[in-house]
């Protein structure tokens, strides 16, 4: 499957902004890719391995947070994975 | 630095003047080079803070997806943000340091007075982690085409603004 990197990211994948790669889930992809690149672990996850809440992932089109099966949805190598942060503020209280 | 060209900055402008009194927000594409965000484009995006959006502001992440992708088709990266802050400074608030989570991206913000574009300033989101990121000034080179005429030697003129903290 392919794993889209935000570009804030990419100094800790080596510039690259698609990481393809095999995984049999949604969970199992992002070990893979925190394997691969450790660096990315702390900006991804918690220290108790929880995705951070400000970070979005979208598989295909849905937000993996809404999937029944969430981190455990399957993914098969035609399925693209998209790391997005939120984007949000306001100018006052 | 953040360089954008005259119309790109004009248009992100003119969207905080169209949604007063309400924030507008949009994604800046275009490349980052040797410490400097070139827009290339600007994106217009919803705010999808229907319930506050006199003073909040949200990108819903598919429609951020979408950008990115039509992005990544143009050859472009996200290199920035906007939105403007109706009739309040433009300056970074609380919230929007909060919020930001893009580390080397640019957050442009242009107050809007009663409708009216005032200032527009840029900061860029400096640091490594959520635990040492920090808001920057950046200066904004804007950069105006010169007619193309066979008369007219052709060229840029470039105007650097430098956080203008009205």
């Amino acid at each position: 499957m392919k794993i889209h990197i935000p570009t804030p990211l990419r100094a800790y994948t080596g510039g690259q902004e698609t990481i393809t790669l095999a995984a049999q889930n949604v969970g199992g992809a992002l070990v893979a890719l925190t394997t691969e690149f450790p660096a990315l672990r702390q900006h991804l996850l918690t220290p108790e391995g929880k995705t951070r809440s400000f970070v979005n992932l979208y598989l295909n089109d849905d937000d993996v947070r809404y999937l029944p099966e969430k981190d455990d949805s399957p993914v098969s190598d035609s399925d693209e994975l998209t790391i997005i942060p939120s984007i949000a503020g306001g100018c006052c209280l | 630095m953040l360089h954008i060209e005259y119309v790109h900055y004009e248009a992100l402008r003119a969207h905080g003047e169209e949604t007063y009194p309400h924030e507008c927000c949009g994604v800046l594409l275009g490349r980052s080079l040797a410490g400097v965000n070139h827009v290339r484009e600007i994106v217009r995006a919803g705010n999808t803070r229907t319930d506050s959006a006199h003073n909040r502001y949200n990108i819903a992440p598919q429609e951020l997806i979408k950008i990115q992708r039509q992005a990544r088709t143009a050859g472009l990266d996200i290199v920035g943000f906007y939105h403007s802050h109706p009739d309040h400074p433009a300056q970074w608030s609380t919230t929007d340091f909060a919020e930001a989570h893009w580390i080397g991206c640019s957050y442009v913000i242009t107050s809007t007075d009663h409708g009216r574009a005032i200032t527009t300033n840029s900061f860029l989101l400096a640091g490594t982690t959520e635990e040492d990121k920090r808001f920057e000034d950046e200066s904004i080179e804007i950069e105006i085409a010169q007619p193309q005429a066979s008369e007219i030697q052709p060229g840029v003129t470039e105007i650097t603004i430098h956080g203008d903290p009205a």
